[in-house]
């Protein structure tokens, strides 16, 4: 598809349940080919936001437009299209894996035959060949999560929706997936996901935005957001006492920004070394300092605070 | 005309063709514990027509139905067991199992995910249960012809009626398993499915019983189920069998309507 049409086009989208506003009408447009991200806190409201694209949630509000098609009239055949790795599992407990992916080809329609050839490419491709023939319920969570976005492209689908892919992986099994989404990613497949991982976000991602409360509070790139909201290197400074407090207090002129936390102090500054150097001046000498570059985990909470929100 | 006509025909396929992918899972999810429990499905009316109606037939004669036709109490009774044998089998699928696979499995969260709709996921369910009641029919109605309590051209008949039996308490099983919170709820659905069971002019004529309560028994879809299919097999006259026909396809319909509007509400949240 080489228009400029967005694939995914949402303008003053709303999801209410009852009295609560879970998506507080956000504007968002995904391109074709692109990896997009939603990042947030739980609760920020991104697997509504997951659940209205992959036409299984109708919107309260505002317009949707998906492949071109309206979610509540043209459902079946937007889904036809998509592929979709949800939060929790839905795998089939009383199938084994080769016909959890069999099973879900026959849903789309795609010949037995033909579903049989591709459950085997798809083992193959997230590396569950050898268990083929066990049952679902034994499998790791790692596994059970590489079965459900072997799954997920068993319609060869033109946008992937993937709601925390690697939530609860160990970093073997989140590398592995990362893999395979950078493949797909190649192939041309559209990518849309969820997470709350800074560093999965910074690796698949062309382009994201952060959600919290519902609403968008930022977008772009992960460069530009770093760009945007917060400087370019953070220094990290560890002083010997009962609180930071008494300390922080002193460097208020030294960066941008400075945030004092209960076992360290964050000086958001464009020159790292440099402000070291200005902290020795002022006669204080933390027992650790670590300079570092700002990354997005800063943006993230800089963003949507530091506040636990569950 | 083709233009408007055509994309509607191609709906039909398209969502027949989705509810045979759901049916067709159960096929896949066959295992060889899930065949000792639908031959038990088998077994349980069997046991039922040789206490009661060969047993206790014995005690109590024959029968003189309203018709005038005289039976044996056995031949009376086989006809109910086949009915409500139709109930239970197609009740054990639309309600335990299909509440299972809705509520514990999340079975369905992923199959929405897909281009199956709700309405076809029903369908799917309903005619997976059909062809597994419609199982114990055929194989009751072969024992009712050898111990020689109908004949055969009649079980052929009745054979396609007990389908209609099975397809009607689908829907209503289905609909029921829609409102259910949780396995706790079983234990009423059980119960209550005892006393239709009991109750629906399955042991005694409903004549037997005070005009009111007759009445009651009358409009309960088991009762309308027995009376067709004793109607068939012990071949009684009479126009009254297209009323019961009547009333199966409607609360087919109505069940099914009422449980896919259920399911789309519980699922598409």
């Amino acid at each position: 598809m080489t228009t400029a049409q967005p694939l995914i086009q949402a303008r003053g989208l709303v999801k209410r349940f009852g009295g609560f506003t879970a998506v507080d009408a956000i504007d968002v447009a995904v391109r074709a080919g692109e990896a997009f991200g939603f990042l947030g806190p739980n609760g920020a409201g991104k697997s509504s936001t997951m659940r209205m694209i992959g036409c299984v949630s109708p919107p309260s509000g505002g317009e949707l437009r998906i492949l071109g098609m309206d979610p509540v009239r043209d459902g079946p055949a937007i889904r036809a299209r998509l592929g979709v790795c949800p939060q929790l599992d839905t795998l089939d407990p009383e199938l084994t894996v080769r016909e959890n992916l069999i099973t879900y080809a026959r849903y789309f329609g795609i010949a037995r035959r033909v579903a049989r050839l591709r459950a085997a490419e798809l083992l193959d491709f997230v590396q569950l060949s050898e268990r083929a023939d066990s049952k679902v319920e034994p499998l790791s969570g790692g596994m059970k999560r590489r079965l459900t976005i072997a799954r997920a492209l068993v319609n060869e689908p033109e946008i992937v929706l993937l709601d925390e892919p690697t939530t609860g992986l160990d970093p073997q099994a989140r590398h592995l997936v990362w893999e395979r989404l950078f493949q797909l990613k190649q192939q041309g497949v559209t990518l849309v996901l969820t997470t709350h991982y800074m560093d999965e976000a910074e690796q698949l991602c062309d382009r994201l935005v952060v959600m919290d409360g519902g609403r968008i509070v930022a977008e772009g790139s992960p460069r530009v957001l770093i760009e945007q909201h917060s400087t370019r290197e953070v220094v990290e400074l560890r002083f010997a006492g009962e609180s930071q407090e008494p300390f922080a207090s002193k460097l208020d002129q030294l960066g941008e920004r400075v945030e004092v936390l209960p076992d360290r102090v964050l000086l958001y500054v464009p020159d790292g070394d440099a402000a070291v150097a200005e902290v020795t001046a002022l006669g204080l000498h933390p027992i650790n300092v670590l300079v570092r570059r700002s990354g997005l985990e800063d943006v993230f909470l800089h963003l949507t605070g530091r506040t636990l929100i569950d | 005309m083709v233009a408007l006509v055509l994309p509607r025909l191609m709906d039909v396929s398209a969502a027949s063709r989705r509810s045979a992918s759901v049916a067709e899972r159960n096929v896949s999810a066959l295992k060889s514990i899930y065949w000792l429990l639908l031959v038990s499905g088998f077994v349980e009316p069997l046991l039922y027509l040789f206490s009661i109606g060969v047993g206790v037939g014995a005690l109590v004669g024959d029968l003189t139905l309203p018709g005038g036709a005289v039976v044996s109490y056995a031949a009376f009774v086989a006809p109910a067991m086949l009915a409500s044998s139709a109930m239970t089998g197609s009740f054990a699928e639309t309600t335990f199992n299909f509440f299972g696979k809705m509520k514990y499995m999340k079975l369905y969260d992923g199959v929405i995910a897909t281009p199956v709709q709700p309405f076809e996921i029903a369908l799917g369910e309903l005619t997976w249960a059909m062809i597994r009641g419609s199982a114990y029919s055929g194989a009751f109605l072969v024992v009712m012809v050898v111990m020689d309590l109908t004949t055969a051209a009649r079980a052929a008949v009745a054979f396609p009626a007990a389908v209609l039996v099975g397809f009607t308490f689908g829907a209503i099983g289905m609909t029921i398993a829609t409102f259910m919170r949780s396995w706790q709820d079983f234990d009423v659905l059980a119960s209550a499915q005892f006393v239709l069971f009991l109750f629906s002019g399955t042991f005694i004529p409903a004549q037997a019983y005070p005009t009111l309560l007759r009445w009651l028994v009358e409009v309960t879809p088991l009762y309308r189920a027995v009376h067709l299919i004793r109607g068939i097999t012990v071949g009684s006259s009479g126009w009254t069998w297209l009323l019961d026909i009547g009333y199966l396809l409607v609360v087919l319909a109505i069940g099914l309507f009422i449980a896919s509007r259920r399911m789309s509400r519980l699922l598409y949240r």
